[in-house]
């Protein structure tokens, strides 16, 4: 593997992440239970979207084959997507959702503050510009945790409910293999495993004040990062996502 | 003719921008928003470069042509326009005319310690959040406790 091919990679695990989660979210658009949580959840999504064009625009220039950030998202098939499988996850209720969000918000802050380091100056730019939001994303996430957990005896049960089938899917973002070596060596990015005591701690933080109790075990599923498995979740959504560009190849407006 | 006769200065280039309202919000101009960050002719082209505000914004491609187009409208034939996402824009960049325009129009301008500073309708400083997003990626949703409106705040980051 190429520092190169490494690279691509990298940054397909980044765009990718942003991409499904931001149309994951995308889905509550019209069906959240009140209006503002409708446009805050839609504001997120579109926010997710964004900064998968800058991701997905860099991974395509690295790669050299001259494909867009649209040909990317559009044209590749299930197995080539390099997203954790925590974002593939369907919505389940507005409480599974917010959920997933903290746990994906908390790590992308951290994961992008290091970034704003990075030697790839054009990685440091897109972490610097994609973080003042993501810091945005991790303040509503936690609070809504916060307040659903700590709230009635149903959101309390419900959050709890979602912390427990999420939880085993948190693991896989602090995995590292033969990429992140290499992208670590390069100066580019961190070694996921290195982000792994900042995330426990804020987490920890935000789900004691939200009277949670985090699972006692560090099982983690596996194989979404390097594409070797994902979960059924991933084709259905893609089915959705890409159908226009199946269906009407190059259609554009 | 000479192509230096077609060459209006950059001062006055900054000037024409800054009669280009922005789409969502348009008693500001693009440049009160602090998003066209240079102008400069390389040979006889135009170069304008902007930062989006936030990265999926949807006003951002429609500000890029609202540019293009003042410019041709002005006889500019030639324009480039570049985008720069660093240093990433922040609302400290807003001038004092925008954020004057804003409270003017309804809209609270952004403050340093994260919320409106007063009621834009009233002047009350009793003001409480309704959700930290609004109707725009770059705005939030308050009231006023004292005369009841719900109005924008221009979220500060």
């Amino acid at each position: 593997m190429t520092r190169d091919e490494a690279f691509f990679q990298f940054l397909l695990r980044m765009g990718d992440n942003t991409l499904i989660l931001g149309h994951r979210v995308s889905e509550w658009c019209g069906h959240a239970p009140v209006l503002e949580e409708d446009i805050a959840l839609a504001n997120t999504a579109l926010d997710l979207i964004g900064q998968t064009q800058m991701w997905l625009g860099l991974a395509g220039e690295v790669q050299g084959e001259g494909k867009s950030a649209d040909d990317l998202a559009f044209l590749r098939d299930a197995w080539d997507f390099r997203n954790v499988l925590l974002v593939e996850m369907p919505n389940g209720d507005f409480g599974r959702t917010l959920m997933r969000q903290f746990l994906f918000d908390a790590w992308h802050s951290i994961m992008l503050t290091r970034l704003r380091d990075s030697k790839d100056a054009r990685v440091a730019a897109i972490a610097e510009k994609a973080g003042k939001e993501v810091t945005y994303h991790l303040e509503r996430s936690g609070d809504t945790v916060i307040g659903l957990g700590d709230g009635t005896d149903e959101s309390h049960a419900r959050m709890q409910e979602a912390l427990d089938y999420l939880w085993p899917y948190v693991g896989e973002m602090f995995e590292g293999d033969a990429v992140d070596a290499e992208m670590a060596e390069a100066g580019i990015a961190p070694d996921p495993s290195g982000l792994r005591a900042d995330y426990d701690a804020l987490v920890g933080r935000v789900l004691a004040k939200a009277t949670l109790t985090i699972p006692d075990s560090r099982f983690a599923h596996k194989g979404g990062r390097n594409g070797r498995m994902h979960t059924e979740h991933l084709g259905h959504l893609l089915t959705q996502m890409q159908w226009l560009q199946r269906a009407y190849p190059g259609a554009t407006w | 003719m000479t192509t230096t006769e077609h060459k209006p200065t950059t001062e006055r280039i900054w000037h024409w921008l800054d009669g280009v309202p922005d789409p969502e919000i348009p008693v500001i101009s693009v440049v009160d928003l602090g998003i066209v960050r240079d102008v400069a002719w390389a040979g006889d082209t135009l170069e304008v470069t902007v930062t989006p505000t936030y990265s999926g914004c949807p006003a951002t491609s429609v500000i890029a042509m609202d540019i293009e187009t003042a410019l041709r409208d002005r006889g500019i034939g030639k324009v480039a326009l570049k985008t720069q996402i660093s240093p990433a824009w922040t609302t400290d960049w807003l001038s004092e005319k925008g954020r004057a325009r804003l409270e003017e129009y309804g809209i609270a301008p952004p403050q340093p310690a994260g919320g409106p500073e007063r009621c834009p309708r009233c002047g009350s400083a009793a003001v409480e959040k309704v959700s930290q997003f609004g109707s725009t990626p770059c705005k939030a949703h308050w009231r006023c406790t004292d005369c009841l409106e719900p109005f924008d705040y221009f979220k500060c980051i």
